[in-house]
């Protein structure tokens, strides 16, 4: 029974987290996007939106490349006492932020774009300062983006297959995650577990879209 | 220095912004001008919420911009009243108007929360979600919020101009009790001719970036090269002291120099200081004091410039004894009939005088 509930338990972790991480990181991110004015910000606009669009099989290539004893990263690593990321959970993570990326900063950039100058600049005449702009009135009107954008960066993560495949392996309780283990049920010919996981993939991934729906409706 | 000193030179789209001019540090100053001639921008520049290089800003003395020093907007005393009043959605109407109360030290708090909150009748709506408000409500909202952070200086954009007719002549007499009654600065940025005569005691005239003209607002309402007194519904206000309650007949006499003009009856005191106002196309005139008309207002004045308008009408600006003027509006027929020149001692007639902020 252990065994059947550790690639979901592993998969919450990951998604969590990789959350997590996301919101912190995605947040300054996606105010940037949403608010300079130099050039290259389509160009890093593009590179964060690329996940979108790469088969994630390419995306994982990459990223071993990158993480492994040979990459640059992966020495960088090494050299730090840390280890290589590679077929472990904290290489899941790394792999998970950058592929859930696009999915939390479009709808958190979209919100920041959405409330335009007005209200920060009532924020600015109302001695409030830069930081305080930011924290008690972008981020609060923003919030159905930050909302939608942990949904959906928490969702696709739970949903990730080939970048784990890539760099993480199938290793019991570190990287195994659910659509792995759904895989080798499959692969194993054990219908009846990978009837029990996918199912409750579908009921999780349409119970989260259905919740996120009315959630915005109630807020708008 | 005091008062508000302002030079602002910059090309904005298809336009050349300069102006420079410097206001009294008290009273309501309006700018007015056509849409487009750079009200806003010169409005913005105050509050620091757009740079404008090289510019100056100077408040009392105080350096808000120049030689190369920029006080950032959240950190200059000031108030902003945006022409939508942009109240922020996320907070009720009460957090809406702590949000920049509860910035302000304590001991620099000059206006009290519950004086503002009854000066604009807000008070029944503090709990309120700020969506559920309508147009005047906001508005009003967003005025005491900007006042709550004590500014030495209210800048208004427009504030009326979001507003329909009904909710605007709603919101007027609080615009003109906060005047009276707090003595706060205000630069006020405005296309409405007749809410400049209602608010203004200075006036600075905008037009396509720069300055027109700038000055007392009774001298510049009246002063015949100007738009001011162009317009159809050009007023003219003349300040004076109430004289005497006529209770029967619900009128109240107001004292302008050894004159007396009669206005609708009001609660003012008497001796307190009142501005009346009166369209161009309400004073006709006459060449001798006739008692044998229904209108009761009469004084002699005498004609200090006169301009056609259109084919058929002349503007006619005329003096009172005091000093101060006002305007006529006559068909040329009539300024032909009575010979009407400059320098004509006349008598004229008032139809409809309204006091203001009554």
């Amino acid at each position: 029974m252990a065994d059947y509930w550790q690639p979901v338990w592993l998969t919450l972790k990951l998604a969590t987290i990789t959350t997590l991480v996301l919101l912190v990181l995605g947040t300054p991110l996606a105010w940037w996007l949403a608010r300079s004015r130099t050039w290259w910000k389509d160009l890093l606009g593009s590179l964060v939106a690329l996940p979108l669009v790469l088969p994630p099989t390419v995306l994982g290539f990459y990223l071993l490349l990158l993480l492994g004893p040979q990459g640059p990263v992966g020495r960088l690593t090494d050299s730090l006492g840390l280890g290589t990321l590679p077929f472990t959970f904290a290489g899941l993570v790394v792999g998970s932020v950058i592929y859930s990326l696009p999915f939390v900063v479009q709808p958190i950039r979209n919100a920041f774009e959405a409330l335009g100058e007005r209200p920060l600049e009532v924020a600015a005449t109302l001695r409030a300062s830069p930081l305080q702009r930011f924290f008690d009135v972008a981020v609060p009107l923003a919030r159905p983006g930050f909302i939608t954008g942990a949904v959906l960066g928490f969702a696709h993560t739970v949903g990730e297959f080939g970048v784990i495949l890539m760099i993480g392996g199938n290793i019991p309780g570190e990287t195994k995650v659910l659509s792995v283990a759904i895989y080798d049920h499959v692969e194993a010919l054990e219908w009846t577990q990978a009837h029990w996981l996918a199912g409750g993939m579908l009921v999780f991934a349409f119970a989260v879209i259905f919740a996120m729906y009315r959630l915005q409706q109630r807020w708008q | 220095m005091n008062g508000l000193e302002i030079r602002l030179q910059q090309r904005l789209g298809d336009f050349q912004l300069d102006v420079a001019f410097a206001v009294p540090g008290r009273g309501l100053c309006a700018l007015f001008g056509p849409s487009g001639s750079g009200k806003t921008s010169v409005l913005r520049a105050v509050a620091g919420l757009l740079r404008v290089p090289a510019g100056v800003v100077k408040i009392d003395g105080e350096i808000w911009q120049a030689d190369g020093r920029f006080v950032a907007a959240h950190r200059r005393a000031l108030g902003y009243v945006f022409q939508e009043a942009s109240l922020f959605t996320h907070l009720s109407v009460e957090g809406n108007l702590l949000y920049g109360w509860r910035r302000v030290p304590p001991a620099q708090r000059r206006l009290g929360f519950d004086t503002v909150v009854e000066l604009l009748g807000i008070g029944p709506l503090l709990p309120r979600a700020t969506l559920s408000l309508s147009g005047g409500e906001r508005q009003r909202v967003a005025i005491g919020r900007a006042l709550l952070t004590s500014p030495r200086l209210l800048l208004m954009d427009e504030p009326l101009s979001a507003l329909d007719h009904a909710a605007r002549r709603g919101i007027l007499p609080y615009l003109e009790s906060l005047h009276r009654e707090l003595s706060i600065p205000s630069l006020y940025v405005s296309h409405d001719a007749n809410e400049v005569a209602h608010l203004a005691d200075h006036i600075v005239l905008m037009d396509q970036g720069r300055v027109l003209a700038s000055g007392g607002a009774a001298v510049l309402l009246t002063r015949l090269d100007l738009p001011l007194a162009q317009f159809d519904d050009a007023t003219a206000i003349i300040e004076g002291t109430v004289a005497l309650h006529e209770h029967d007949y619900q009128l109240t006499w107001v004292g302008v120099g050894q004159e007396r003009i009669a206005v609708a009856g009001t609660e003012r005191p008497v001796g307190s200081r009142v501005r009346v106002q009166m369209h161009a196309r309400d004073v006709s005139l006459a060449m001798g004091a006739r008692r044998d008309t229904s209108i009761l207002n009469l004084l002699p004045a005498r004609v200090c410039g006169v301009r056609e308008v259109g084919r058929a009408q002349l503007l006619v600006r005329l003096q009172l004894e005091d000093g101060q003027t006002l305007l006529s509006r006559i068909t040329r027929r009539s300024g032909a009939t009575l010979g009407v020149h400059e320098g004509l001692s006349v008598y004229v007639q008032i139809k409809s005088v309204a006091l203001i902020g009554a």
